[in-house]
C-alpha cells in the first residue's frame, strides 16, 4: 500500500507572529518556515506503518513555493521515500486555498492510487482544517479526521477520532483519508545518514496546469489585525469582596 | 563565492537545534543546581545521539562515524554550544586525534570510542604546566621493555566519565644551543590501570557540571602497545590532530553568544521603563547593533577557518584568529546582554548569569587568548625574520 502525506511549509512554531502595518497579513520576510507540526505527526504515521511492514512506499507531496523544496526534504530526510513540488505560488505571502489544494492533490491521488492518504488536521498558520475534508469529498473517499490512534486492519482501518467530549472509534474502508491529531505520536528527528540520503531521493517538480487545475484565489482577505490584548485584572483584598464584585459589577452570580 | 548552506547542512542546523532545545534545555537547570548530570539523562542522550546517527559525527564513514567534514562538524557544535557543555559532553564527539590508532589500537580505543562505547578525555595540562606544554613533569621511565610514569595532570575535562584518557607524558629530553627541550609522547592510559588515578578537581564558575578532574600516576607500567603515534612523537599528533579543539571552542561561542542575543533582543523590545521599551533608547539599541555584527563576524570567521581546512589549505593562524575572536567576542555579548537585562540579569532565576560565568573559560581553555595572539604573530613575524 501507497501512502500519501501532503506538507506544508508554514511559519515556524517558535517565531513570534506579526502582523505588518499594513494589515494585509503576518510577516513572513526573514522568519524561519518549517514543516506544518501536525504534517510532522502524518509522515512520523507513514513512517511507521512502512516499518511495520503496512505500507510500501511514502510519497510526500506539497502544493506551495519553490522554497517548499526544503519542507519535501525534511519529509525525506524522515524517511518518505519520494517527493513532489507543486509549486502554485510564487510569493511566501501567496496561501493556496484549501479547495486548491484538495483539487490538486485528487489529481496526484488519481496518478499515484495510494491506500492512504495522511493529513494533518489542520495547518497552523491559517487554522483552516479543511484541506483533507474537502480532498475526501472530491474524491468520494471515506474519511477519519482528528485520528489519536491509526490501525490497518484486513479490510481497512480503525481509527479512534478525538472530538469534543472524548474519544470515538470508527471503521472505515481503505483507500481513506485520515486526518491527524497532536497525540497520535511524537515525530522522530531526522537521522544524519537519513539527511545525506534525502538529496539522492527523487523529487518531481509539477505545476498547477499540468493537472489542469485552476487555483486562483476565491477568498478575498479583507483585513488582518493582532488579537486584541488582555485588559489587565485586578486585585481583590477578600473574598466579600470577590463576592460582591462578581454580584453587584460584573453581574456573573 | 557562496555564503548559504546546502539542503543537508541546513537541516544538520535544523535537527541539532531542535535536539538541544527538546533534549538539553530542559535538563539545564538541574545540571546548574547539582552540579552534576544525573546518569540516566546521560545515557538517554547518548542513546538517542546514537540511534540518530550524529554520535561520533566528525568521524569518517568507513569506520562508523557521521562522516562530516570541517565546515559541516562546526555548524552541528555550533548549535550545541547552545546548550550546556555538561549536557552535550553525551552528544558524544571523540577527540579526532584517536583517528592516529593503529592496529589493534584501532579495535581496543578507536572504534569502541566512535560506536559510544567508551569514552576517552584529553590531558595535556599539569599544575606547574599550563600553557607550556613543554614544561610537563610528568615523566615515563624505560623498564625492562615498558614504560613507569610518575606525575599529576590536572583540569582534565569530562575524565570522570572516561574509560580511557590519552596522556602526554615527557618520555626524554634533548640538549640543544638554547637549552635542554623535552621530547613527549602520547600514550592511552585506560582507567583502572595500577598506579593510574582519577581524582576529583576543582568547583569552576564555568559550566557547571562539566567537571575537571586531577589524574595522579604512581609508578604506572604502559607497554609500548599504549604509545599513541610515534615514541616521542607527541608534538606530531598534537600539531596534526588537536587544531580541532579550538574550531570547538570558537563556534560554540558562536551558538551560545546567539542564544545570549535572542534573549536580550527579546528582553530589549518588551521591557519598559520611562514609558517606552528599553530597545528606543539608543544606550540599549547600539548595543544590540554592536552585538549582532561582532557575532556574525566570529561566525564568518569561524566557519571559513574550518572551510580552509576541508580545502587542505592553511589553517592554523586562521583557527588561532576565530578562537581568539570568538571566546573575547562571547564575554562581551555575555556582559552587554547582563546589562541590558539589569539587576534581574544577576539573578540565578534567568540563565543570563549562567552564560556570563560560562563564557570566562572560554578565554583560557585549549589555549589563552595571550597564546592564541602569540600563534597568529609568530606566523606573520617569523618569515620576515623577527
Ligand atoms: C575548566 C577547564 C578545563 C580544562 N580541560 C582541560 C583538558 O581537558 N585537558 C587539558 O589538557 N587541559 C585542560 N585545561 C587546561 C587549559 O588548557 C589551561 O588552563 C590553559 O592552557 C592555560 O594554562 P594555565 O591555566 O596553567 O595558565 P598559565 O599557562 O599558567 O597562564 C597564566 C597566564 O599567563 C599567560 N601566559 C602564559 N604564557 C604566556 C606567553 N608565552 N605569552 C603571554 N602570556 C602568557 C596566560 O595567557 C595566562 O594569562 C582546562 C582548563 C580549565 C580551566
Amino acid at each position: 500500500m501507497k501512502v500519501l502525506v501532503p506538507v506544508k511549509r508554514v511559519i515556524d512554531y517558535n517565531v513570534k507572529v506579526r502582523v505588518k502595518a499594513d494589515n494585509t497579513g503576518v510577516d513572513l520576510a526573514n522568519v524561519k518556515m518549517s514543516m506544518n507540526p501536525f504534517d510532522e505527526i502524518a509522515v512520523e504515521e507513514a513512517i511507521r506503518l512502512k516499518e511495520a511492514g503496512k505500507a510500501s512506499e511514502i510519497i510526500v507531496v506539497s502544493v506551495g513555493v519553490k522554497q517548499s523544496q526544503e519542507t519535501l526534504r525534511t519529509g525525506l530526510a524522515m524517511g518518505a521515500d519520494r517527493a513532489i513540488l507543486i509549486e502554485a505560488a510564487e510569493t511566501v505571502d501567496t496561501d493556496v486555498e484549501p479547495l486548491a489544494v484538495a483539487k490538486l492533490l485528487a489529481k496526484v491521488v488519481e496518478e499515484e492510487q495510494p491506500g492512504l492518504v495522511l493529513l494533518g488536521k489542520q495547518a497552523i498558520d491559517n487554522d483552516c482544517n479543511a484541506t483533507g475534508q474537502m480532498l475526501a469529498a472530491v474524491l468520494g473517499w471515506p474519511q477519519a479526521t482528528f485520528a489519536s490512534k491509526l490501525e490497518i486492519t484486513d479490510d481497512g482501518a480503525q481509527v479512534i477520532r478525538e472530538v469534543d467530549g472524548g474519544l470515538q472509534t470508527i471503521k472505515i474502508k481503505t483507500p481513506a483519508i485520515v486526518t491527524v491529531d497532536l497525540r497520535l505520536n511524537e515525530p522522530r528527528y531526522a537521522s544524519l545518514p537519513n539527511i545525506m540520503k534525502a538529496k539522492k531521493k527523487p523529487m518531481e517538480m509539477k505545476t498547477p496546469a499540468d493537472y489542469g487545475v485552476d487555483v486562483s484565489p476565491r477568498l478575498e482577505v479583507v483585513k488582518v489585525v493582532e488579537p486584541a490584548s488582555r485588559q489587565a485584572g485586578i486585585k481583590v483584598g477578600s473574598v466579600a469582596e470577590l463576592v460582591d464584585k462578581l454580584k453587584n459589577e460584573a453581574g456573573v452570580i | 563565492m557562496h555564503f548559504g548552506l546546502t539542503d543537508e547542512q541546513q537541516m544538520i542546523v535544523d535537527t541539532v537545534r531542535e535536539f538541544v532545545e527538546r533534549e538539553i534545555y530542559p535538563h539545564e537547570n538541574t545540571v546548574e543546581s547539582t552540579g552534576e548530570v544525573p546518569a540516566e539523562i546521560a545515557a538517554e542522550i547518548k542513546r538517542k545521539t546514537l540511534e540518530l546517527g550524529f554520535y561520533a559525527a566528525n568521524f569518517p564513514e568507513e569506520i562508523g562515524g557521521g562522516g562530516l567534514n570541517h565546515l559541516e562538524f562546526a555548524l552541528l557544535e555550533r548549535e550545541l554550544g547552545r546548550g550546556s557543555m555538561a549536557l552535550n559532553h553525551f552528544f558524544g564527539r571523540p577527540q579526532n586525534i584517536l583517528m592516529a590508532c593503529e592496529g589493534e589500537q584501532r579495535e581496543r580505543y578507536l572504534l569502541p570510542a566512535v560506536k559510544g562505547e567508551r569514552m576517552d578525555a584529553l590531558a595535556m595540562t599539569e599544575p606547574d604546566a599550563g600553557s607550556d606544554v613543554r614544561g610537563m613533569k610528568c615523566v615515563a621511565k624505560r623498564e625492562g621493555g615498558d614504560w613507569v610514569v610518575n606525575g599529576t595532570k590536572h583540569f582534565i575535562s569530562g575524565a570522570e566519565h572516561a574509560d580511557f584518557i590519552i596522556v602526554f607524558i615527557a618520555t626524554g629530553e634533548d640538549q640543544t644551543p638554547k637549552g635542554p627541550k623535552k621530547r613527549i609522547t602520547a600514550f592511552l592510559v585506560d582507567r583502572g590501570t595500577p598506579g593510574f588515578e582519577i581524582a576529583p578537581g576543582y568547583q569552576s564558575v564555568s559550566h557547571r557540571g562539566y567537571q575537571n578532574m586531577i589524574l595522579r600516576f604512581e609508578d604506572c607500567r604502559l607497554p609500548d602497545a599504549q604509545v599513541l603515534g610515534e615514541i616521542d612523537g607527541g608534538f606530531a599528533v598534537m600539531n596534526e590532530w588537536l587544531y580541532a579543539t579550538r574550531i570547538t571552542v570558537a563556534t560554540m561561542s558562536v551558538g551560545r553568544a546567539r542564544r545570549v542575543f535572542d534573549m536580550a533582543l527579546g528582553y530589549a523590545a518588551e521591557r519598559e521603563q520611562f514609558g517606552q521599551k528599553i530597545g528606543k533608547f539608543q544606550g540599549v539599541s547600539f548595543q544590540l547593533a554592536d552585538m549582532i555584527t561582532e557575532i556574525d563576524a566570529a561566525d564568518h570567521l569561524t566557519l571559513a577557518s574550518a572551510w580552509r581546512l576541508d580545502q587542505a589549505l592553511p589553517a592554523n593562524r586562521e583557527i588561532a584568529s576565530a578562537k581568539l575572536y570568538a571566546s573575547e567576542m562571547l564575554a562581551r555579548v555575555t556582559d552587554a546582554a547582563l546589562q541590558i537585562y539589569g539587576g534581574m540579569g544577576l539573578m540565578s532565576d534567568l540563565p543570563i548569569e549562567r552564560f556570563w560565568r560560562d563564557a570566562r573559560v572560554e578565554r583560557i581553555w585549549d589555549g589563552t587568548s595571550e597564546i592564541q595572539r602569540h600563534i597568529i604573530s609568530r606566523e606573520l613575524l617569523r618569515p620576515l625574520g623577527a
